[in-house]
């Protein structure tokens, strides 16, 4: 099995997956915080479908579907931000959003003849067929949003976490609203070439979600998610490569197998421990609640 | 002298075509204690939010330590309305802290030991160290509130802005977080706005009032302002302001005005040791 596994790795088509799944799950691992924090998974969803819808328009068009997948998450992002920024709005803008261009992806789907194929892979995810073309694609469009995250990640936290302070220590909440939009529509584009649009999730909801469960100091939380999205992303890829079976299925049974470790087992056990560090350690007798 | 730490000079705020607050000119020179009193909806959180640069006068102009308003004016600390954090929120009380000196920079941040010295201090300062690094979402309301005052000051702000810091505490916490507040007030004798509709726990504190009523307004002493006549004249109609046990009771059943008194609200006791705080300029 072991020579089997370097065997497999001395394919280009391999490495390729492989370089682009340590880009997309260290994105998917930062951004699924701030999707958690701020309670944006329906917008997340609705990010994908219509990279879905992007990515049907490019292959109709006969250019890269995953410029289209970008295209459609960058512009629905944007949609979404000058429609929606107060919250009680946002998840109806988005649903309204989301209605709509999925029928624009149900029309190019009846137009192309033959996309089936095409359309199982955009729903199901398809990292190892990525060609090296769209390997660099993903690894200029991973970096930069890595970047465009680290210079929002102190500000972003502070108006996730405290919007109000933030906004008269000068942050500029509203602005950061609109380009987490962006980075997240980013980061569903890589997410997608993984999981697929149908499971975006797994990438940009439950790494964030578990490391909540590991921790309540945020930049450790940020690191275990990171940690969590590598696992079950480069996990998933080669137990593809070594059963034959398809990635999206093992990134998520290895993500959701996290997620619940993290929940009852580990999650219960080191917040306990930080919790009584926390609030016992100067003999205080202070109580919660 | 030193310049006035908030001056307003004809400030009016109209939010759709009703006027908030009409004609304010007053000036609170520096180490005042400056009780904002007043119903809901009379525009006290407004006025904290237009010293913080992020709400702007109809007409009118303000002075906010000497310049105009600015957001992110670093000689301003805030403890906005309670808002409970979420139970699961992945953030220590010390997290919070630290925001306040460098959350709205741009960058990761990384840690620094000047940096951490300056939370664990501000910490110390509210007692919260033992506490401090559990999950803010888990504390009580009280030790939540410490923590957004040791975040508020730990920049060493001249002015400490506080948005009905008591509400939702129980007495024995009110006492506390008050205290708080009155011994930084004391030890650098710098400016505190205090917006709240039920002062009697900073009795004794205060040594300025604005009090704000459907577009009216007074501002002086405790004593100057809360009297039957003049709060009458405020509400526009009568009021009784009564001295009970050391505590001053407003009570009044103004409907006249369009205007409806829900509860009694509760006046702090007068000091009068202190005569040589700020005139208002009217």
């Amino acid at each position: 099995m072991i020579g089997q596994l370097v065997h497999l790795l001395g394919y280009d088509f391999v490495q390729h997956a492989i370089e682009a799944g340590v880009v997309i799950a260290i994105v998917s691992g930062v951004v699924s915080r701030f999707v958690v924090a701020r309670n944006m998974a329906f917008a997340v969803h609705a990010l994908a479908e219509l990279g879905f819808t992007g990515s049907a328009g490019a292959i109709l068009l006969g250019v890269s579907p995953v410029l289209g997948l970008l295209t459609g998450t960058v512009v629905t992002a944007l949609f979404i931000g000058a429609l929606g920024v107060r919250v009680r709005e946002r998840d109806a803008v988005v649903g309204v959003v989301m209605a709509f261009g999925l029928g624009l992806g149900v029309l190019f789907l009846s137009l192309y003849q033959g996309f089936a194929t095409q359309a199982f892979s955009i729903l199901f995810g398809t990292i190892t067929g990525v060609s090296s073309g769209d390997v660099v694609l993903l690894l200029s469009i991973g970096i930069v949003t890595l970047l465009a995250l680290a210079l929002v990640y102190r500000p972003l936290t502070f108006a996730t976490v405290d919007p109000e302070v933030a906004e008269a220590r000068g942050v500029p909440v509203g602005l950061l609203a609109v380009v987490f939009l962006v980075i997240m529509a980013a980061a569903v584009a890589e997410a997608v070439q993984v999981v697929g649009v149908l499971l975006i999730l797994t990438l940009l909801i439950t790494p964030g979600a578990t490391a909540e469960r590991l921790t309540a100091a945020p930049g450790r939380a940020t690191a275990y998610s990171i940690a969590m999205a590598l696992f079950s992303v480069l996990g998933g890829i080669l137990l593809s490569l070594l059963t034959n079976l398809p990635v999206s299925f093992f990134v998520t049974s290895l993500s959701f197998a996290c997620y619940l470790l993290g929940r009852f087992v580990v999650g219960p056990m080191l917040v306990g421990r930080e919790r009584s560090k926390g609030r016992f350690r100067s003999g205080a007798s202070a109580t919660a609640e | 002298m030193t310049a006035p730490a908030i001056r307003f000079d004809h400030a009016t705020l109209a939010f759709g075509g009703r006027e908030v607050w009409h004609d304010l000119s007053l000036a609170f020179e520096e180490g005042s204690f400056v009780a904002v009193l007043g119903p809901n909806g009379s525009g006290k959180t407004s006025l904290l939010r237009i010293v913080l640069g992020l709400v702007e006068l109809s007409s009118g102009s303000v002075e906010v330590l000497g310049q105009p308003p600015r957001r992110g004016n670093p000689g301003i600390g805030y403890v906005p309305q309670g808002q409970v954090f979420d139970r699961d929120l992945p953030l220590r009380g010390s997290d919070l802290v630290r925001l306040g000196i460098d959350g709205h920079r741009w960058g990761v941040g990384r840690p620094d030991r000047a940096v951490a010295r300056r939370v664990a201090d501000a910490v110390a300062s509210v007692e919260a160290t033992a506490f401090a690094d559990a999950p803010v979402g888990r504390l009580s309301g009280g030790e939540q509130q410490r923590l957004r005052i040791a975040q508020a000051l730990v920049g060493d702000p001249q002015l400490l802005l506080c948005d009905e810091p008591l509400a939702n505490l129980d007495l024995r916490h009110q006492g506390e977080i008050t205290e708080l507040v009155g011994g930084w007030h004391r030890r650098t004798g710098r400016t505190v706005l205090f917006v709240t509709h039920d002062v009697n726990p900073v009795l004794g504190l205060v040594d300025r009032v604005l009090f704000v009523v459907n577009g009216r307004w007074a501002a002086g002493t405790p004593d100057e302002v809360l009297t039957s006549e003049r709060l009458s004249g405020l509400y526009g109609s009568h009021v009784d302001v009564l001295r009970v046990h050391g505590r001053i009771l407003v009570v009044g059943e103004a409907f006249s005005a369009g205007f409806e008194i829900e509860e009694p609200h509760h006046l702090p006791a007068v000091d009068h040791d202190r005569p040589d705080a700020a005139r208002p300029t009217q």
